[in-house]
C-alpha cells in the first residue's frame, strides 16, 4: 500500500504508511483507555478506522441510515467571525435554509450568561422573532464561564491569584461562592429564554473553569428541570476530564474533579440534562488517526454509559477534529464518519 | 463555517431538506435516542426510515403532511404554521406553539 496522506492534530498534512497508522490508532486507543479506566477499541473497531483513514477519497460519509441529529453551539457567532454581515435571525434562517441545519442555535456575541442576564429582555423578543420565521428547533446557548465572576471582572477574589500565594482555602471559597452566582444566572437566563418558546436551552463549555464550573451547570440544570419540567437542556462540556481547580466539589456525593465522559453523562442526566455533550480534545502534535482512536474510545466510553441522546462535540480542537476554524474536509470528513459508525451516538 | 458544513454533508440529517429537524425534536421533548427518534417519526410520517433523509420523498411528504418545506409555495404552511401541524402530528409538546396558542387566546 502506498503512503496515506493525512494530517496532524494541528492540521499540518502528513504521509504515513499503512504501519505507521495502525501503530497511532492503537497507541490512541490505548491512551484512552489507560488514563479513563475504559475498555480500548476492540481490533475490528480499530480495522474499521483503518480502512476510513486509508480511503483515497477527499471527502467520505456515514453509510446510509447511520445519519445523525446535529446541534449547534455560537452559530450567529461563527458568521461574524467571518465577518458575513447578517443579524442573528438571517444568520439562523441560512443555516435552516442553506447549511442543511437540524436545530438552530440563537447566542449572544457575548457568550456567557453573565453578561446577557442584564440585556436579555432584548433576547427575548429576537428569540420571539426567530421562532415565527424559522421551521427547526432554536436553542439560546450560553457559557456559564465562572472566570467572569473573579476580580477584576467580577465581585470574588480571583483563584488563580490566590493559589501560587498559598491562601488555598480563600481560592476554595472563592469558587464556591461563584457557583452560587452563576447559577442564579444561568437560571434567570434560561427561564427567560425558555418563557420566550425556546424549544431547548444549552449550557456549553462547561467545566472550562474546573470543578466549581461543572457544579454550577449541574446545579442549574436541577433547577430548571424542577421550574420547568418540560424545558430542554443541553449540557456541553468543555474538557475531556473535569479540572479539579476546588478539588473538593461534590454533587450528589460525588466528587467532581477527575471526572472523564463516562462519568460526567451519569451526574448529567441525574440533573435532569436532556442531551449531553462530551468532549474529547485534540492533541496537536499527534496525528489525526491517533487522535480519532483516543478520541472514539473516550466518546464510545460515554454513549455506552448514557441513558440520554449524546451528541459529541466535534468543533474546532475536539472530537478528533484539528485545531483549525476552517477545518480540513479530508480528515474533518474522516472524523465524523469514525466517531458516529463506531460510537453508535444519538448526534453531533 | 466550514465545521458545520462538513458534518451536514457527512453524518447529518439534512435538516428540513428531509427529517432532521422532525427527529431533533424528538430528541428535545422525549429524550430519545437516534434510532428510536427516527423509527418515532418514520412511524408517524408513514415512511421508512431510511426515507427520513431522502430530500425527494421527504420533500412530497413534508408538502402532504403541511410540515414547511425548503422552498415554500404561496398558500404552504410556514415557520408557525408548520409547527403547528408538526405537534399536532408527532403528538409533541412544541413550546413556542403553546405560547402563540396562548398569545391568540387559541
Amino acid at each position: 500500500m502506498s503512503k496515506v496522506v493525512t494530517r496532524y492534530g494541528d492540521g499540518t498534512p502528513v504521509e504515513m504508511s499503512a504501519d505507521d497508522i495502525r501503530r497511532d490508532l492503537e497507541e490512541g486507543t490505548e491512551d484512552a483507555a489507560d488514563r479513563g479506566n475504559i475498555p480500548a477499541l476492540t481490533s475490528e473497531e480499530l480495522d474499521h478506522l483503518f480502512d476510513i483513514f486509508s480511503s483515497p477519497h477527499r471527502f467520505i460519509g456515514v453509510e446510509p441510515g447511520r445519519e445523525v441529529v446535529l446541534s449547534y453551539d455560537g452559530s450567529p457567532i461563527k458568521m461574524l467571525r467571518a465577518q458575513v454581515n447578517v443579524d442573528r435571525l438571517q444568520c439562523l434562517q441560512i443555516y435552516e435554509k442553506l447549511l442543511g441545519a437540524d436545530t438552530l442555535e440563537m447566542g449572544h456575541m457575548d457568550y456567557s450568561f453573565k453578561p446577557i442576564k442584564p440585556i436579555v429582555t432584548y433576547e427575548q423578543p429576537l428569540m420571539e422573532q426567530v421562532l415565527s420565521v424559522t421551521t427547526a428547533p432554536v436553542f439560546y446557548g450560553a457559557m456559564p464561564n465562572l472566570g467572569l465572576y473573579s476580580q477584576p471582572d467580577g465581585p470574588f477574589p480571583n483563584p488563580s491569584e490566590l493559589i501560587p500565594e498559598g491562601k488555598i482555602e480563600a481560592a476554595m471559597q472563592s469558587y464556591e461562592a461563584a457557583v452560587e452566582d452563576a447559577v442564579r444566572d444561568i437560571v434567570y437566563v434560561s427561564g427567560a429564554m425558555h418563557e420566550a418558546g425556546a424549544d431547548a436551552v444549552i449550557l456549553d463549555t462547561v467545566g472550562a473553569a474546573g470543578d466549581a464550573d461543572f457544579l454550577a451547570g449541574l446545579k442549574a440544570t436541577a433547577i430548571l428541570k424542577e421550574k420547568y419540567p418540560g424545558i430542554c437542556v443541553e449540557l456541553g462540556m468543555a474538557g475531556e476530564f473535569v479540572l479539579g481547580m476546588h478539588g473538593g466539589l461534590t454533587w450528589e456525593g460525588e466528587r467532581l474533579a477527575g471526572l472523564y465522559a463516562h462519568q460526567q453523562v451519569k451526574l448529567a442526566q441525574k440533573a435532569g440534562v436532556t442531551i449531553f455533550g462530551p468532549v474529547c480534545n485534540t492533541n496537536t502534535s499527534e496525528s489525526t488517526p491517533w487522535n480519532m482512536a483516543r478520541a472514539i474510545t473516550f466518546m464510545k466510553a460515554c454513549c455506552e454509559a448514557a441513558d440520554i441522546p449524546v451528541h459529541v462535540n466535534m468543533g474546532m480542537g475536539v472530537g478528533g477534529m484539528t485545531v483549525n476554524d476552517h477545518p480540513p474536509l479530508d480528515v474533518a470528513s474522516r472524523a465524523s464518519k469514525a466517531m458516529v459508525e463506531i460510537c453508535r451516538l444519538d448526534g453531533l | 463555517m466550514g465545521m458545520a458544513v462538513t458534518h451536514a454533508i457527512a453524518s447529518g440529517m439534512g435538516g428540513m431538506r428531509a427529517a432532521g429537524d422532525l427527529v431533533a425534536r424528538m430528541q428535545i421533548s422525549r429524550g430519545m435516542k437516534i434510532d428510536a427518534a427516527k423509527a418515532y417519526v418514520a412511524e408517524k410520517l408513514k415512511v421508512s426510515v431510511s426515507d427520513l433523509t431522502d430530500p425527494i420523498i421527504m420533500t412530497e411528504v413534508r408538502e402532504d403532511l403541511k410540515l414547511g418545506l425548503l422552498h415554500p409555495h404561496a398558500g404552504t404552511p410556514k415557520c408557525m404554521e408548520a409547527k403547528f401541524n408538526m405537534a399536532e402530528l408527532l403528538g409533541i409538546d412544541i413550546n413556542c406553539v403553546n405560547r402563540f396558542k396562548e398569545a391568540v387566546s387559541l
